[in-house]
């Protein structure tokens, strides 16, 4: 077993299966986030259940944020090792000859989602363990509403956000079909699961960005 | 035509290698491009210098040997194609063309365009085959019922060369691809079932301790493979290796 744990195609499977977990996450929170453009209470409501519920504060956090973790390390663990792997460089590669500037650049797209993450824990969760945690500050069950729209209020972070959600789009647009492909669903359904990927890899980060701008022109 | 060629020239394996500076004229546009080395070669014979060394053999497309990385392309800009089958058509006059090893840690260049490739017989050793007892009593093969898609796609796997295109492609310099192909080629037929966890799980192993990368799913080997090899194979091999782990 550690002879498979340590192999290239375990590590492909724990990258793909950390990634399909962390798409299905990404559904969640799009889905929480989105009842804030048409009902204040439905969003306040959410965000308190989330927020003060024990399942998901002290059993899917602490895997999400594992989920998180393993996926960056991991990846960009295997960035270094396949960059050692071709020791002496092409003079002249053309590599968008045969593959997408997507799938060729994922460490990159995945180093300005990792800075983005970064922001939104400070941004958001850290004063969040600080509220409940850390200061036990009364809860109040309609503060969130309010908490969004304060985040939103600055150009520069509602920037940063848009541009990472489109490095997330492109991050997605190879990641989503690679994560099948390395888990080994390769079939008949396979330009099923590209499609749904495409629609996906647009549909989710346009989502958040909508949010974003939504609450920043409308404050 | 007349071109440029910029060459990497490498006297040994310890060697410190450069990219070197040629011109060629009055090339026909009929000629393959292993043909334009061999004129490249004469006039430098003929001039007393030490010719290109590079992989060539059935100059047919069948036998793999052929390996150059043309112009940032393995086997060149064509398809479908080795690099003996590529033409000097596909060229224009005037142009300059960078002519490279396959570069990967596991295919260490012996001199100028020559690498070993030897990891790959390293990898079939492990595990590419299936054992039969030769006594003069062997079943035949075609006594077993197999259905025609797997001995296409048992077909279609087994078309790889090994020529290495997908590991020189590849960004990462993974040999997914290749061993894919090689587990896939058996994996499908039911004369590979009896030997199918230990030949996965023995190759996986020998490909990591040669030390390619680790597959990204980019898809440059399936573009750039001259036979056509589908990634479908990786895909399969990927099964094939969790079930032979873990079930």
């Amino acid at each position: 077993m550690s002879g498979f744990l340590s192999s290239s195609i375990a590590r492909k499977v724990a990258m793909a299966l950390s990634a399909l977990f962390l798409i299905f996450f990404l559904i969640i929170h799009l889905a929480v986030n989105i009842t804030s453009l048409f009902s204040e209470d439905l969003f306040n409501e959410l965000s308190h259940f989330m927020g003060t519920n024990s399942l998901v504060q002290f059993a899917l956090q602490p895997v999400l944020i594992f989920g998180v973790v393993f996926h960056f390390v991991m990846g960009f663990v295997l960035e270094l090792k396949n960059r050692k792997a071709r020791n002496i460089k092409y003079t002249k590669f053309n590599g968008a000859a045969s593959a997408s500037w997507m799938s060729r650049n994922m460490a990159i797209s995945g180093g300005v989602i990792l800075i983005f993450i970064v922001i939104h824990f400070i941004d958001f969760w850290i004063p969040e363990i600080n509220h409940k945690y850390v200061e036990f500050l009364p809860e109040d069950p309609t503060r969130y509403f309010g908490e969004l729209q304060h985040k939103f209020m600055s150009p520069v972070k509602v920037g940063i956000y848009v541009v990472a959600f489109v490095l997330l789009a492109l991050h997605l647009l190879h990641g989503f079909q690679s994560a099948f492909q390395s888990i080994g669903f390769n079939n008949k359904y396979t330009k099923c699961v590209k499609n749904l990927g495409v629609i996906y890899s647009i549909v989710i980060p346009l989502g958040f960005i909508i949010i974003a701008l939504y609450h920043h022109f409308n404050h | 035509m007349n071109l440029t060629l910029k060459i990497w020239r490498q006297k040994g394996p310890q060697e410190k290698g450069q990219m070197v500076e040629y011109k060629v004229t009055d090339i026909s546009e009929h000629m393959s491009f292993l043909e334009m080395m061999d004129v490249l070669n004469e006039s430098l014979v003929a001039k007393n210098e030490v010719p290109i060394a590079f992989d060539h053999d059935c100059r047919e497309g069948i036998c793999g040997m052929c390996s150059l990385h043309i112009n940032g392309e393995a086997h060149g800009p064509d398809r479908g194609i080795t690099t003996c089958q590529l033409h000097m058509r596909t060229f224009k006059d005037g142009d300059t063309i960078y002519i490279e090893p396959w570069r990967a840690k596991a295919f260490p260049v012996i001199k100028d365009l020559i690498v070993d490739r030897t990891a790959f017989e390293r990898i079939q050793q492990a595990g590419g085959y299936i054992s039969v007892n030769t006594s003069g009593n062997t079943q035949d093969a075609n006594a077993i019922p197999i259905s025609k898609r797997n001995a296409d796609l048992s077909m279609d796997a087994a078309a790889c060369i090994g020529c290495g295109a997908c590991v020189a492609s590849c960004k990462n310099s993974s040999a997914m691809l290749f061993v894919s192909a090689k587990v896939s080629q058996f994996a499908l037929l039911p004369q590979g079932k009896i030997e199918a966890a230990d030949r996965v799980r023995n190759m996986v192993k020998q490909m990591d301790e040669e030390g390619f990368g680790n597959c990204t799913n980019t898809g440059a080997c399936e573009v750039e493979c001259p036979k056509g090899i589908s990634l479908e194979n990786i895909a399969r091999m990927n099964r094939e290796y969790l079930k032979a782990s873990i079930i």
